[in-house]
């Protein structure tokens, strides 16, 4: 009978593998392109992120009834993603927005301890998105969250420094975001090696489009780097976060409307379409908004990271 | 691709020229940039030609499902990855009909599929297939079934069946409608491949091993059925991984030629079912066929396969210029917003929803979006009015002129710069509709 040869690729470079926590996590190490055990036979499963926010206006209905008052706790909400299998939490700390509740860096650091305190999971820590301020909250939450190895999100080409030196200083990880494109994700990478952070404490998120906004071209993106890290440019090989929760902004994820079926069940398609997408073009982690998409993608990654 | 090397192999090499070229190695090249017919060389055998007709075959075969308005092109793809070159045929949904159902109840649940249908950024999303399943297991239950279904809309049908007896008759009423017949086996490919091959009909090949497809792929052949897709097996997520990807794989390298075909997945209905067609859809599936599908499900699946098989080359910045929303006039509202394509698709799409004619002026921003351009100086009022100066925008329109939400403080220096009211829109693009009806324009 005709045998059909594996097309197993000789791939020269890998994604850095890196402890989180407390080091019973461990985020990248992938040895092929996503999934394809001829390739990698002991593949390391990408980790998944539950979203928790300290300030809950403008946050999608359908999430918070399930949650119900554990939505109001940050600490009681990332025990309720423990339960459903995340492996860290992703806490935005929303309520640091002047224009929201101004909570002090300080305040903030204490919910992120809480958090790590009562689940013992990593985090990966957003402030509200003001350059100033975020880097005035990193530095209390590196603070808060010492020994316990994090990541600090996000840095960007003009405003990196704060947040990387508040990493740097209590070992953890920091966040390098760009936009869309394969030579700034490199670019942004070689400046905060320039700047003396260590490859092993870089993780990157070229910004995952959400579907229907956009998909493809981070579908391409991802895939790019993926392939470059593989063939070997070191300063791409390193982990990729993808934010699934994305998928929340665009309008038919969510939106009751005639003709479109059940809006829990489309937003978790939604949720778990963007999320495929971001696994099969290469993401190490995910961060996921719904608790129902959650569930699907765990078991996306069981099937598909399965034995042989 | 045979190169002219390949070519000039097969020629006689006797330059009598009568091919109009004055040697066969200046032939073979022409051959080779495709501007010359191998059938020009009258002293080229029937054996040389149908060798070098295989290594000219396509790396996956084109098969065409269904005939007229309706039909589907499968197959043809070139690439690996999107980023090379655009996928070429979308994947097909198909739902699944069992023959089984009284003819009205058949005929209801059919409609309901047909009107699942969903506009989307200007396209309309819709169901590709129905495939008659021969629940009764009796074939003229399978006839009818089918011929009620081509009666009443022009989807392309794949035919379900045990063996070439049960899907004889169902096959030979709708010919012309030229259906996908599944599914040949090892234990009936004989009789399904000849029944395909007598009929011109496109075949289906069951086998959950590369290795068993490969030989089913060459016995369908030796019974002259030629317009074959593959299902490799949907056991899991897992599976349709590996297995679409080493087909695929193999054959775009050429480095095994039998498994040239399109690839389709059974995946069932419900979570599992939905998992796998999202995963089929994004890695190298021609055709998932489903038992049921709702419309929650549809449209996300719908909606990543318009973003896959999108052309790569669409740039990701928009063009600067000024850009006519549902058709615009004198006084029409002037929108503008930046030239990140993703920002751009958006608010075009929530302003197409409002069926309100509005200007929409791009503004080159870097391929930056609204509120990173203005942090980053690219999206000032000194920009905007430069941009509006170039295409001469205030001359098509006496209109209002809105500033996103999000740099509504420029509004008050921009008002100044362009001796124009200048009002402030929504903070996001989705209440674009609700704003513009507001307007009163
Ligand atoms: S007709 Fe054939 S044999 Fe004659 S020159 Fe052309 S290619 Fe050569």
């Amino acid at each position: 009978m005709a045998k059909v040869p594996l097309p197993k690729e000789k791939w020269s470079g890998a994604i850095t593998s890196t402890a989180m926590g407390d080091g019973g996590v461990r985020l990248g190490g992938a040895k092929g392109m996503p999934f394809l055990s001829f390739e990698d036979p002991d593949l390391p499963l990408p980790l998944l992120a539950g979203e928790v926010v300290d300030d809950l206006e403008d946050f999608p209905s359908i999430v918070l009834d399930f949650f119900g008052e554990d939505a109001e706790d940050p600490a009681s909400w990332a025990q309720r993603w423990r339960g459903m299998g995340a492996d860290l939490v992703c806490l935005r700390l929303l309520s640091t927005d002047p224009d929201r509740r101004d909570s002090s860096p300080e305040e903030a650091a204490a919910v992120a301890k809480s958090v790590a305190d009562a689940t013992g999971m990593p985090l990966i820590v957003y402030g509200c998105g003001l350059p100033e301020k975020d880097a005035a909250v990193m530095e209390a939450v590196s603070g808060a969250l010492a020994g316990h190895r994090s990541i600090l999100a996000y840095v960007e080409e003009d405003s990196y420094k704060k947040i990387s030196s508040a990493a740097m200083a209590n070992k953890h990880a920091v966040l390098a975001f760009s936009n869309l494109d394969i030579n700034l994700a490199k670019q942004m990478n070689i400046l905060l090696s320039d700047f003396g952070v260590q490859r092993e404490d870089i993780v990157m998120d070229p910004l995952m489009a959400p579907l229907g906004m956009g998909l493809e071209y981070s579908y391409s993106v991802n895939e790019r780097i993926t392939l470059a890290a593989l063939n070997g440019d070191r300063m791409l090989q390193v982990p990729m976060v993808c934010d699934a929760s994305q998928a929340w902004q665009v309008r038919d994820c969510a939106e009751d409307e005639e003709g479109m079926g059940d809006p829990v069940e489309r937003s978790a398609w939604w949720e778990f379409g963007t999320a495929l997408a971001a696994l099969l073009s290469g993401a190490d982690m995910l961060i996921v908004r719904g608790p129902y998409a959650m569930q699907l993608i765990r078991g996306a990654i069981e099937d598909l990271g399965g034995g042989a | 691709m045979p190169t002219a090397i390949e070519y000039f192999k097969f020629l006689p090499k006797t330059n009598c020229g009568e091919c109009g070229h004055p040697t066969c190695l200046a032939f073979a090249m022409q051959l080779a940039n495709q501007k010359a017919s191998l059938d020009e060389c009258p002293y080229v055998d029937e054996e040389a030609k149908r060798t070098l007709q295989e290594s000219n075959a396509p790396p996956v075969k084109g098969v065409t499902v269904g005939a007229g308005d309706g039909s589907l092109r499968m197959g043809e793809e070139t690439v690996l990855y999107r980023h090379e070159r655009r996928f070429v045929n979308p994947t097909a949904y198909a739902v699944a009909i069992p023959d089984i159902l009284p003819e009205a109840e058949l005929r209801e649940l059919a409609r309901s599929y047909l009107d699942m249908s969903f506009e989307r950024v200007g396209m309309v999303f819709d169901l590709d297939m129905f495939a008659v399943f021969n629940a009764s297991g009796d074939a003229e239950r399978l006839r009818a079934a089918a011929e009620s279904l081509v009666g009443m809309c022009s989807k392309p049908l794949m035919l379900i069946g045990a063996g070439a007896e049960d899907l004889r008759p169902a096959a030979e009423a709708i010919r012309e409608s030229r259906p996908l017949l599944y599914a040949a086996d090892e234990d009936n490919v004989s009789p399904m491949a000849a029944l395909a091959a007598e009929l011109g009909l496109p075949l289906a090949l069951r086998d959950g091993t590369l290795d068993g497809m490969a030989g089913l792929v060459e016995a369908a052949r030796k019974e002259g059925a030629e317009d074959l897709v593959l299902d490799l097996g949907s056991d899991s997520m897992k599976h349709i991984l590996e297995s679409n990807t080493v087909a695929r794989k193999v054959s775009l390298r050429r480095s095994f030629k039998g498994l040239g075909y399109p690839l389709m997945n059974l995946v069932g209905s419900g979570e599992e079912g939905m998992m796998m067609a999202m995963l089929s859809t994004m890695k190298y599936g021609s055709l998932v066929v489903f038992d049921s599908l709702e419309p929650q499900q549809a449209l996300p699946l719908m909606t990543l396969r318009q973003n896959i098989y999108t052309d790569p080359q669409v740039p990701i910045q928009v063009k600067e210029d000024l850009y006519p929303v549902n058709g615009p006039g004198e006084d029409s509202p002037l929108l503008f917003t930046t030239n990140f394509s993703l920002t751009y698709f958006t608010v075009r799409a929530d302003i197409e929803k409002s069926r309100i004619p509005v200007w929409l002026q791009v503004v080159d921003t870097e391929g930056l979006s609204v509120l990173t351009a203005y942090a980053a100086n690219k999206f000032g009022h000194e920009h905007v009015a430069a941009a509006l100066e170039a295409s001469s925008a205030l001359e098509r329109t006496s209109g209002p002129v809105v500033t996103p939400g999000m740099v509504a403080k420029m509004s008050g220096k921009l008002e100044e710069a362009l001796g124009r009211k200048v009002l402030v829109g929504p903070m996001e693009s989705g209440s674009l509709p609700k704003f513009l009806k507001n307007l009163g324009v």
